[in-house]
C-alpha cells in the first residue's frame, strides 16, 4: 500500500513510465491522422522520448514504422512540434537505416527563415547525413557557419565537428568560414528571448551575446589545422590578441598551446599564456596557472613568481570552487618547491579556518611543506604553531581529511628528519584519540614507515614506545597483531629490550588468542636475537604459554621454544625473502607447463635481502607521492616491476642464447623520436658470468606502405674492450609491426664504460594495401642513423637502501676526484646522475631547493658482483658551471673508477 | 478572420469537403516532381536539387485543402514510397517525356505501385511532363508506353504538361478534383 502511494506521488519515477507498445500504437494513430493534432502529437513525442531516454528501444520493424509516421509530421508547421520532432529523429537516427528520408525536409527547414527550430534542424542534419549525401549540404553549412545569429552559427559549427569522422574532406573546406566566424561579432537576435514568457519585458538586462560560437569554432578549426604545426601556431598567435572574448575558448586556446609546448618547445608561444595570468575571468587565470606549473622547467623565476602571485590573489576570492582550484595548484608547486610559495603563507593560514574542509585540509598539508624549509629555528616555531592549529582543527574534520593530513605529515617527516619528534608526537596524540579502524591504520602505517626509513635511533625508540603504549588499550585486533610483529622485528636491536618484553608479555596475559599467538612469535624473536639472559627469561615466559587454552598459542609457543633451544635463529628471524612477484610468475609457468615430474626449483627465484626490500619500498613511497600529484609526467616504472620484467627478459633470452643467468637488464631507452617512421629502442642485458653484453633493439615500422627486410643495427663501440660477437638480424617487418634484433658483445670487466654509435641497416620494399610486396621488386637498401647510447656504471649497479654514514665509514677502498659536470641547474645534474649511476638517494638528498648554489648527494648502491657502493657528491654552482667533488667507496675494487667515469 | 473560417467550415461541412485530401507525387528522378509541387503551391518556378527524402506542402485548391507529398525518385528512395501510400486519395505520376530510354522503368514502377492494396481506391493522374523540350513524346505516346489502357477499376487520366511554363497543371488537377469529389466524398 505504501509503495503504491509512493509511486503515485512520484510521477517521473521509472515504474510509472508509459507502456511501450501503447505509446507506439497511439503514435501511429495520431501521426497518420489528417489533419494532425499538433498538441497531442507533442505530448506523445515527449512520452516516446522519455522511453528512449530510459534506454528502451523498438524492434527494427516497429522502429521503421515509427520513423515514417514521425516523418509525416513535417506537414505541420507548428514550431514546437517541429522542435520535438527533431529531438526524436536524433534519437532514432542511431537505430534506423531509413533516416535519409528526412534529408530534404530538414534542408528545407534550414533554408527557411524560421530561426526557432533552425538550430535543431542543423544538429539533426549532421546525424542524418552520410558520406554520400554530405556533399549536398556543403554549401548550406558554409552559409550557416557565417550566419549572423550566434546560435545558428554554433549549431553549424558543432554539427560540422560531428561530421568530421564521416566527411573530413568536406569539412576541411569550411576552414575560411570557421575563421571568419571566430573573428566576427554575433549578437543574439533581438527577438530571441521574447518567445519565452519567462523573460517577459526584462530582455534589456540580458546579454547580447555569449561569444560561445568562438569556443565551438576554435574546437573545429583546431581539428582542421592540427596536422600542420606552422599553420596552427600562426592561428594561435593571431587569436591571442584579444580576438577571443569567451572564457571557455581562451581556456581551450591555452590547452592547445600547452600541447604544442609539450610536443616541442615552441617557446614563442609561452608569453601568450603568461599574458592570460591577468584576465577578468578566474577560470582563465586558473587554467593559465595550471598550464604554467606543468611547464615549470620553461619558466624564468620572475614568471614563476607571477604565477604564484595570481594564485595568491585567487586564494581570497569569495567563490569556493576558485579557492579550491587555486590552493590545489599551490599545493602542487609545494611538492617540489615549497620555498617558492612561502609568500602565500599568510593566505594559507587564513584558509585553515575555511568553511570548506577540503580547502582547509589542503591548506594544512601545503603549510606543512612550506614550513619544512628555511632555517631550523624559524621552522621549528612554524611547525609548533601549525601543530597547535591542526590539533584544534582535527576535532571538527572527518576521518577522510585526517588521513590526508596524516600522509602529508609522514612525507614531511621522511624528508626532514629534524622535525620527526614533533610530528611523531602529533601522530601519537592522534592515535590516542577515538577513531575508526581506518584512521588508526593510517596512523600506524605512517609510524611503521617512519620506523623503517628513519636512521635516527632515538626517534625510532620514541615511536616504538608509543606503539607499546597504544596496544595496552587497543580495541582493534589486527592493529595489535601488526604492532606486535613490528616490535618483534625492531625491538631486539634497541637499548631497552626489557621495556618491550614487558609490554608484549602483558598481551599474553590480557588479550584474545589471536593477539596472544602473535605475542608469542614476537617474544621468540627477542630470544633469538638478544640471546643470553634475555633468551633464558623468555624461555620461561614461553613455557608458561604451553598451558594456554588456545591451540594456536600452544603450538606457536612449542615450536618457538624448540627453535630457541636448538639455536635455529634463522627459522625465527629471516633477513631476506623471496621476490614474490617472480615467485608467482614462476609458479604459474610451472603449473601451466604441467611437467610435474620435475620439481619446482625454488632457487630460480631471486632472494631479496631486507635492505633491498627497504630500498624498493622507499622508492615506491617517494615515487607514489610524486606520481600521484604530477600525473602528466610519465609514471616511473617501479623496481618491483623491473624485477618481473627482467624475469621475462631472462626467459626470452634463454631461448636464444646460452650465456647462463641474466645479471641485469636496463630500462628501455629510445634511440629515435617516438613519432618517427621507424621507432627504435634499446635494452641492455648483462651476463656477468659469461662476460657478455646483449643489446636488444626493439624496432617498430610505423610506415603503412613500406615493408622492411633484413634489418640489423650496426653498433660501433668507442671502447676496444667491447668485441662484437654476433648479430641476430630481423628478417622482415611488415607495416605497423614491431620486431627485435640482437647484437652480442664480449666485454672486459675492468673497462666497461663505452659509448655506442648506431646505424640501422635495412632493405625497403613498397607494399600494397593488403601488405603484399611485388615479387619482382628487389627493394632498395637504406641506412638510418639513430641516436647513440652509453654503457655506464649505472648499468652495473642497483639501488640500495641503508644507513649511508655507516656503510660509507665501513668501506675502505676509496677514490676521489673533482670535475665539472655539464648541466644548467643543480636539479638537472641530479636527475642526470640518477640515470648515470642508478643508485638510491639517501636522507632525502635528491631534493634540492631551486635557489641554493650547493648541494650534497648521498648515494648507495650494489654492483652486479654484490659489492656495496657508497658515493658522496658535493655539488657547487659557481661561475655558470657545476662542479662536483666526488668520493666513491666500493667493495669491488675496480668499480671506484667506473663510478667516477660514469659521471660527466 | 475567425468569422470567415467558421463560414467556410459550415459550407465545407455542407459540401463534405472539410477533409484534407492526401495526394502523392511520384515518378522517376529528374521527372520534375518537385518543380510541379512548388509551381502549384507558389505559382513560380524554383531551382531544385534532387530530393533526398520528400517535400510536403499543404495548399488550397478550389476550396479543397490538398496535402501534397512529393517523394524523391532516385533508385535508393523508391523502396520507401510504400511507406507513404496509406490514406492516399490520388497519385500524380510524373514522367519525363523526353527520357525515352527509361520510359520502361517508369512503366514498371507505375504498375508495381498500383498493385499495392493501400492504393486500390486512389485515382491516378499522369503528367507527360517537359512538353516544352524538343523531342518530347506526346501524351498519347506516353500513355501507350506506360500501358495505361491495361488499368482496370481505376479512374485515370493523362495530361501533357510543362511545369516550367505552367501548362497542363491546372487542367490535370481540375480533373483530379472532380474525380475525387465524385468517388470519395
Amino acid at each position: 500500500m505504501s509503495t503504491q502511494s509512493y509511486k503515485k506521488q512520484d510521477a517521473y519515477s521509472l515504474s510509472s513510465s508509459p507502456d511501450k507498445m501503447a505509446v507506439f500504437q497511439e503514435c501511429l494513430q495520431q501521426f497518420n491522422a489528417t489533419p494532425v493534432n499538433a498538441k497531442k502529437c507533442r505530448q506523445l513525442l515527449a512520452k516516446l522520448l522519455r522511453l528512449l531516454y530510459n534506454g528502451e528501444s523498438f524492434p527494427s520493424q516497429e522502429s521503421t514504422t515509427l520513423f515514417f509516421s514521425i516523418s509525416k509530421l513535417f506537414q505541420h508547421k507548428d514550431q514546437s512540434l517541429r522542435q520535438i520532432v527533431y529531438l526524436t529523429i536524433k534519437e532514432l537516427s542511431q537505430t534506423s537505416d531509413d533516416i535519409l528520408m528526412v534529408t530534404s525536409s530538414i534542408m528545407k527547414d534550414i533554408q527557411g527563415n524560421d530561426a526557432v527550430y533552425k538550430p535543431n534542424a542543423i544538429r539533426t542534419l549532421s546525424k542524418v547525413l552520410d558520406p554520400t549525401t554530405v556533399t549536398a549540404a556543403e554549401r548550406l553549412f558554409k552559409n550557416l557557419i557565417v550566419d549572423k545569429n550566434p546560435i545558428i552559427s554554433s549549431a553549424a559549427l558543432i554539427s560540422s565537428y560531428n561530421l568530421l569522422p564521416h566527411a573530413k574532406d568536406i569539412v576541411k573546406r569550411f576552414s575560411n568560414e570557421v575563421l571568419e566566424s571566430i573573428q566576427s561579432f554575433k549578437q543574439f537576435n533581438s527577438h530571441q528571448f521574447e518567445l519565452h514568457e519567462y523573460y517577459g519585458s526584462a530582455t534589456s538586462n540580458l546579454p547580447s551575446t555569449s561569444y560561445m560560437y568562438q569556443y565551438h569554432a576554435l574546437g573545429l578549426i583546431y581539428q582542421l589545422r592540427n596536422h600542420d604545426k606552422m599553420a596552427l601556431m600562426k592561428l594561435i598567435t593571431s587569436l591571442s590578441e584579444g580576438v577571443l572574448k569567451n572564457s571557455l575558448s581562451i581556456i581551450q586556446l591555452i590547452r592547445f598551446i600547452n600541447k604544442l609546448l609539450i610536443d616541442d618547445n615552441s617557446l614563442q608561444l609561452l608569453p601568450i599564456i603568461i599574458n592570460f595570468l591577468k584576465h577578468k575571468s578566474d577560470m582563465v587565470e586558473l587554467e593559465a596557472c595550471k598550464t604554467l606549473i606543468n611547464l615549470q622547467n620553461l619558466l624564468t623565476d620572475e614568471q614563476e613568481m607571477m604565477v604564484i602571485g595570481t594564485l595568491q590573489k585567487l586564494l581570497s576570492v569569495p567563490r569556493t570552487a576558485t579557492r579550491f582550484a587555486a590552493i590545489r595548484l599551490i599545493n602542487k608547486i609545494s611538492i617540489k618547491h615549497p620555498e617558492k610559495i612561502m609568500v602565500c603563507n599568510l593566505e594559507l593560514e587564513n584558509l585553515i579556518n575555511d568553511s570548506n574542509k577540503s580547502i582547509s585540509t589542503i591548506a594544512i598539508t601545503t603549510l606543512l611543506k612550506t614550513s619544512g624549509t628555511g632555517s631550523i629555528e624559524t621552522t621549528g616555531e612554524g611547525v609548533d604553531r601549525l601543530i597547535t592549529k591542526m590539533t584544534s582543527l582535527m576535532e571538527d574534520i572527518s576521518d577522510d581529511f585526517k588521513m590526508v593530513i596524516i600522509e602529508a605529515i609522514e612525507n614531511l617527516a621522511l624528508r626532514y628528519p629534524t622535525k620527526v619528534k614533533k610530528l611523531v608526537g602529533f601522530l601519537t596524540d592522534l592515535l590516542r584519540d577515538d577513531g575508526s579502524l581506518e584512521l588508526k591504520s593510517t596512523i600506524v602505517d605512517a609510524l611503521f614507515d617512519l620506523i623503517k626509513f628513519l636512521s635516527d635511533d632515538s626517534s625510532k625508540q620514541l615511536i616504538l614506545m608509543n606503539l607499546c603504549e597504544f596496544i595496552e588499550d587497543c580495541e582493534f585486533t589486527e592493529l595489535s597483531v601488526r604492532i606486535l610483529h613490528l616490535l618483534g622485528d625492531q625491538g631486539p636491536t634497541t637499548s631497552n629490550v626489557s621495556y618491550y618484553i614487558r609490554h608484549i608479555y602483558n598481551r599474553l596475559v590480557l588479550e584474545n588468542s589471536i593477539i596472544r599467538s602473535s605475542a608469542v612469535i614476537s617474544l621468540a624473536k627477542f630470544a633469538a636475537v638478544c640471546g643470553g639472559i634475555v633468551s633464558k627469561n623468555i624461555i620461561i615466559l614461553l613455557s608458561r604459554c604451553l598451558n594456554d587454552v588456545d591451540d594456536e598459542v600452544r603450538d606457536r609457543a612449542a615450536i618457538s621454544l624448540n627453535f630457541i633451544n636448538h639455536h635455529k635463529k634463522n627459522l625465527i628471524v629471516n633477513d631476506s625473502k623471496y621476490d614474490l612477484a617472480v615467485l608467482e610468475n614462476k609458479l604459474i609457468n610451472y603449473l601451466n607447463e604441467e611437467k610435474f615430474e620435475n620439481e619446482f626449483d625454488i632457487n630460480e627465484v631471486p632472494i631479496i635481502s631486507n635492505e633491498e626490500i627497504k630500498s624498493l619500498e622507499y622508492n615506491q613511497k617517494i615515487n607514489k607521492t610524486e606520481v600521484e600529484e604530477v600525473k602528466e609526467e610519465e609514471p616511473e616504472v617501479n623496481k618491483a616491476q623491473d624485477l618481473l620484467k627482467q624475469q621475462e627478459y631472462a626467459q626470452e633470452l634463454s631461448m636464444i642464447f646460452s650465456f647462463g643467468t641474466l645479471t641485469k637488464s636496463s630500462s628501455v631507452t629510445y634511440l629515435t623520436d617516438k613519432e618517427n617512421e621507424i621507432v627504435v629502442s634499446v635494452v641492455k642485458h648483462l651476463f656477468t658470468d659469461a662476460k657478455k653484453l646483449v643489446l636488444q633493439f626493439n624496432i617498430q615500422n610505423t610506415l603503412t606502405t613500406t615493408k622492411l627486410e633484413n634489418i640489423s643495427v650496426i653498433v660501433q663501440p668507442d671502447n676496444e674492450g667491447y668485441q662484437e660477437e654476433s648479430i641476430i638480424p630481423l628478417e622482415e617487418l611488415k607495416p605497423n609491426q614491431t620486431g627485435v634484433s640482437y647484437v652480442v658483445f664480449n666485454f672486459d670487466e675492468t673497462d666497461i664504460i663505452a659509448g655506442f654509435g648506431n646505424t640501422l641497416n635495412y632493405i625497403n620494399k613498397d607494399v600494397d594495401e593488403e601488405g603484399n610486396a611485388d615479387p619482382n621488386d628487389d627493394g632498395w637498401s637504406d641506412e638510418y642513423q639513430i641516436d647513440d647510447f652509453e654503457v655506464l656504471g649505472g648499468d652495473f649497479i642497483t639501488g640500495l637502501y641503508g644507513n649511508f654514514e655507516q656503510i660509507f665509514e665501513k668501506i675502505e677502498n676509496s677514490s676521489t676526484t673533482a670535475k665539472v659536470i655539464s648541466g644548467s641547474s643543480l636539479e638537472e645534474v641530479i636527475e642526470k646522475i640518477k640515470n648515470q649511476l642508478n643508485m638510491s638517494f639517501m636522507d632525502g638528498s635528491e631534493f634540492v631547493s631551486k635557489d641554493s648554489n650547493s648541494h650534497v648527494l648521498k648515494l648507495l648502491g650494489k654492483d652486479v658482483y654484490g659489492g656495496k657502493i657508497a658515493t658522496l657528491i658535493k655539488l657547487a654552482f659557481t661561475g655558470g658551471k657545476i662542479v662536483g667533488k666526488i668520493e666513491v667507496k666500493t667493495e669491488t675494487k675496480v668499480f671506484g673508477q667506473v663510478v667516477l667515469d660514469s659521471i660527466f | 478572420m475567425g468569422q470567415a473560417f467558421s463560414f467556410t467550415n459550415i459550407f465545407g461541412k455542407l459540401w463534405g469537403v472539410n477533409k484534407e485530401i492526401r495526394i502523392l507525387i511520384l515518378g522517376l528522378d529528374g521527372a520534375g516532381k518537385t518543380t510541379i509541387l512548388y509551381r502549384l503551391q507558389m505559382g513560380e518556378v524554383v531551382t531544385t536539387k534532387p530530393t533526398i527524402g520528400f517535400n510536403v506542402e499543404t495548399l488550397k485548391y478550389k476550396n479543397i485543402t490538398l496535402n501534397i507529398w512529393d517523394l524523391g525518385g532516385q533508385t535508393s528512395i523508391r523502396p520507401y514510397w510504400r511507406c507513404y501510400y496509406n490514406n492516399t486519395s490520388a497519385v500524380i505520376f510524373v514522367v519525363d517525356s523526353t527520357d525515352k530510354d527509361r520510359i520502361d522503368v517508369a512503366c514498371k514502377e507505375l504498375h508495381t505501385m498500383l498493385k499495392e492494396e493501400e492504393l486500390q481506391d486512389s485515382a491516378l493522374l499522369v503528367f507527360a511532363n517537359k512538353q516544352d523540350q524538343p523531342g518530347a513524346m506526346t501524351a498519347a505516346k506516353v500513355s501507350q508506353a506506360l500501358s495505361l489502357t491495361d488499368l482496370k477499376d481505376r479512374s485515370w487520366s493523362i495530361v501533357a504538361s510543362s511545369a516550367i511554363k505552367g501548362e497542363g497543371l491546372t487542367e490535370g488537377l481540375d480533373w483530379l478534383m472532380d474525380v475525387i469529389k465524385d468517388e470519395q466524398l
